[in-house]
């Protein structure tokens, strides 16, 4: 194993880790499994995608890049723009889809069910409107920087690391150390009791899924800069992600972001012992040995 | 004309049936079990791959080609799929339900890489060709090569019906939709709960299996690229249209959104020009997962609901004054 595939492994967990938060918050507070928690990334990417073509093409300034990197300011500005976008989309999703499910107290596997049909209509509106070819943010090329002991990194990359581990940290700051956050906690302790000592419950779910698509479309973005932006490329995400939440424990923010990176250096440590082909299984791997080892994960309270 | 239209009629509905014994797996275990499977295209490939690989001539191209007859390779998918499910069955069925419905997405997942990846096993991305078709011999004839396919599945699909029917009314039925209705009870009565949903699992992953076969043996040609995730969503569109629960209904089911489905392929080829095909198929799913979420938002329990009473020991005939006992169980009582 060589210390470059390490680096490589951490930086594609960075993703991975973002949207494992997203789908842990969104479980441990909605309860149940959302698959279309994946749909959400690539909107966030294709969201992000038309921002900045748009942003690109009325201040044609914005797109020289910045510094080392390799985007002008158009696509900072743009996921911003997308984060706030992937909010609006999740909310609308949640009031025509999951908001009346709730009310009438489908059971979780219904709402799973409905997530299933929510992810496959966002993805193939995705397609059709974006067809399955892959796009990219920019097309300049990078050269990887040395960082010492064999590890090259572009600063692409690096800055990936920081911006998720910034995020992840805020948030896991929101969770303890706002009101807001002890509300949610409160609720996903115990919905009907939060509810009756004063909580907004709805308000609650409301803020979850706008860090949840938050997340998500940062995730996206991410994706999108470091590899490329492709209307399956939630899907292809999807079970990594389950993984990750579930090795880091449900509910567990630090947990979540954790087993992303887990997640993304063991991919890496398996694309070099049997090849990239298998790349796709090492979650299924990791999942059924979580689910038989620990199924609470690492940082998962007992059932 | 004629001929060719009733080998067309023939040819539909023989793929409709085919999806109509998936549902059948599905409604054991979700309709009658309440246990989620995500992953069904992923125990359809097991089956479809097993049957292939024993009863396909010996190939240069993958492992065996072992020339077995027809009905070994169908019992075999069955066997492996059912353990398949058994072994996924064991490891999480005891869990949350929703890990359960994960665990399943990876098997369709792993399912996948491994016929694309194992190329020694399943011939990889190119799949297998040359599966024998029952009355291939006929294959000269179209008409009645047709027909016999037809009236071979019509007979498959209803023998499992038959048996199914009798599995729900059973005792061993009986205690499954006890199980999903309320655990708690059903425990307390003494049933093991979770042997009970292990084995419903395995039964219903067997029969997807056993689908997957026929379906192979069908076309006479497998390959990864037919069992994708919409596979999966298919059969879960066809079981809820029907009416999960509800034998019946899943056979209904398989027919109307089949039927929809090569209705809406057909208007499309024929509207759209051929370089926007691809384009326009992707709005076909999107409409197939709109009319999903409205009908668990507007309908839960599809066109024929469950019949609530379903022991010959107790009349479902409503009596005078009393309520009807045939009752339809909602959606939202379910729960």
């Amino acid at each position: 194993m060589n210390p470059q595939g390490l680096m490589d492994g951490l930086v594609a967990g960075t993703t991975i880790g973002l949207g494992a938060v997203g789908i842990t918050l969104t479980y441990s507070i909605l309860r149940f499994s959302n698959f279309a928690h994946g749909e959400l990334i690539s909107w966030g990417a294709y969201f992000a995608l038309c921002v900045a073509a748009l942003l690109g093409a009325a201040f044609g300034f914005l797109t020289t890049p910045i510094g080392p990197f390799s985007f002008g300011w158009v696509l900072p500005i743009a996921a911003i723009a997308a984060v706030a976008l992937n909010a609006v989309l999740a909310l609308i999703v949640d009031a025509l889809l999951f908001s009346r499910l709730r009310a009438r107290n489908s059971t979780v596997i219904i709402m799973v069910m409905a997530s299933f049909g929510a992810a496959l209509t966002l993805r193939n509106l995705l397609e059709f409107a974006f067809t399955g070819k892959p796009q990219y943010y920019t097309s300049a090329l990078q050269i990887a920087i040395r960082l010492g002991g064999g590890i090259r990194a572009t600063p692409d990359q690096l800055l990936a690391l920081v911006v998720a581990v910034a995020v992840v940290g805020g948030v896991h700051l929101l969770l303890t150390r706002t009101a807001i956050g002890r509300s949610m906690r409160a609720v996903s302790e115990n919905p009907q009791l939060a509810d009756l000592a004063g909580v907004n419950v709805r308000q609650v779910i409301r803020i979850v899924w706008v860090l949840g698509a938050g997340l998500a479309a940062v995730a996206g973005v991410m994706a999108g800069l470091l590899i490329q932006i492709r209307p399956e490329m939630g899907l292809d995400l999807l079970l990594p992600l389950f993984a990750a939440a579930i090795l880091g424990g449900i509910g567990s923010v630090p947990g979540a972001m954790l087993a992303g990176l887990i997640i993304g250096i063991s991919e890496a440590l398996a694309v070099a012992a049997v090849g990239a082909q298998w790349r796709a299984g090492v979650s299924f791997v990791i999942l059924i040995a979580v689910l038989l080892v620990r199924p609470r994960g690492l940082f998962g309270r007992p059932e | 004309m004629s001929i060719e239209l009733v080998s067309y009629a023939a040819f539909f509905l023989t793929m409709a049936l085919s999806f109509a014994i998936i549902c059948l797996g599905l409604n054991v275990q979700w309709g009658q079990t309440g246990v989620f499977n995500v992953g069904v295209s992923g125990f359809v490939a097991v089956g479809a791959y097993t049957s292939a690989l024993l009863t396909t001539p010996p190939s240069t191209a993958h492992l065996g080609g072992f020339a077995l007859p027809i009905a070994i390779g169908w019992i075999a998918a069955a066997l492996v799929s059912a353990a398949l499910s058994f072994l996924i069955g064991a490891i999480t069925i005891r869990l949350r339900s929703d890990y359960l419905a994960i665990a399943t997405f990876g098997v369709a997942v792993a399912v996948q890489l491994c016929a694309l990846n194992l190329q020694p096993l399943t011939g990889g991305p190119f799949g297998i060709g040359f599966i024998p078709r029952p009355f291939g011999d006929l294959a000269g004839t179209p008409l009645a090569f047709s027909l016999l396919n037809f009236g071979l599945l019509v007979l498959l699909v209803g023998g499992l019906y038959f048996i199914q029917q009798r599995l729900a009314r059973s005792p061993w039925g009986r205690v499954l939709r006890a199980i999903r209705e309320d655990e708690t009870a059903a425990r307390a009565l003494g049933k093991n709960a979770t042997l009970f949903r292990l084995q419903a699992f395995a039964i219903g992953g067997g029969i997807m299996g056993l689908a997957g076969a026929v379906q192979g043996h069908f076309i006479g040609f497998i390959a990864p690229d037919n069992y994708q995730p919409i596979l999966t969503f298919q059969v879960w569109a066809m079981l809820i249209v029907g009416g999960s629960g509800n034998n019946r209904g899943a056979i209904l089911g398989a027919l109307v959104v089949w039927g929809i489905w090569a209705a809406s392929a057909a208007l499309i080829g024929a509207v759209v020009p051929a370089d926007q095909e691809a384009r326009a198929a992707t709005l076909q799913i999107v409409i197939i997962g709109v009319a999903l979420c409205l009908i668990l938002l507007l309908r839960p329990r599809g066109i024929l609901g469950e019949l609530r009473v379903v022991s010959r020991h107790l009349d479902p005939r409503p009596r005078h004054g009393a309520p009807a006992a045939t009752k339809e169980i909602s959606g939202a009582e379910r729960s």
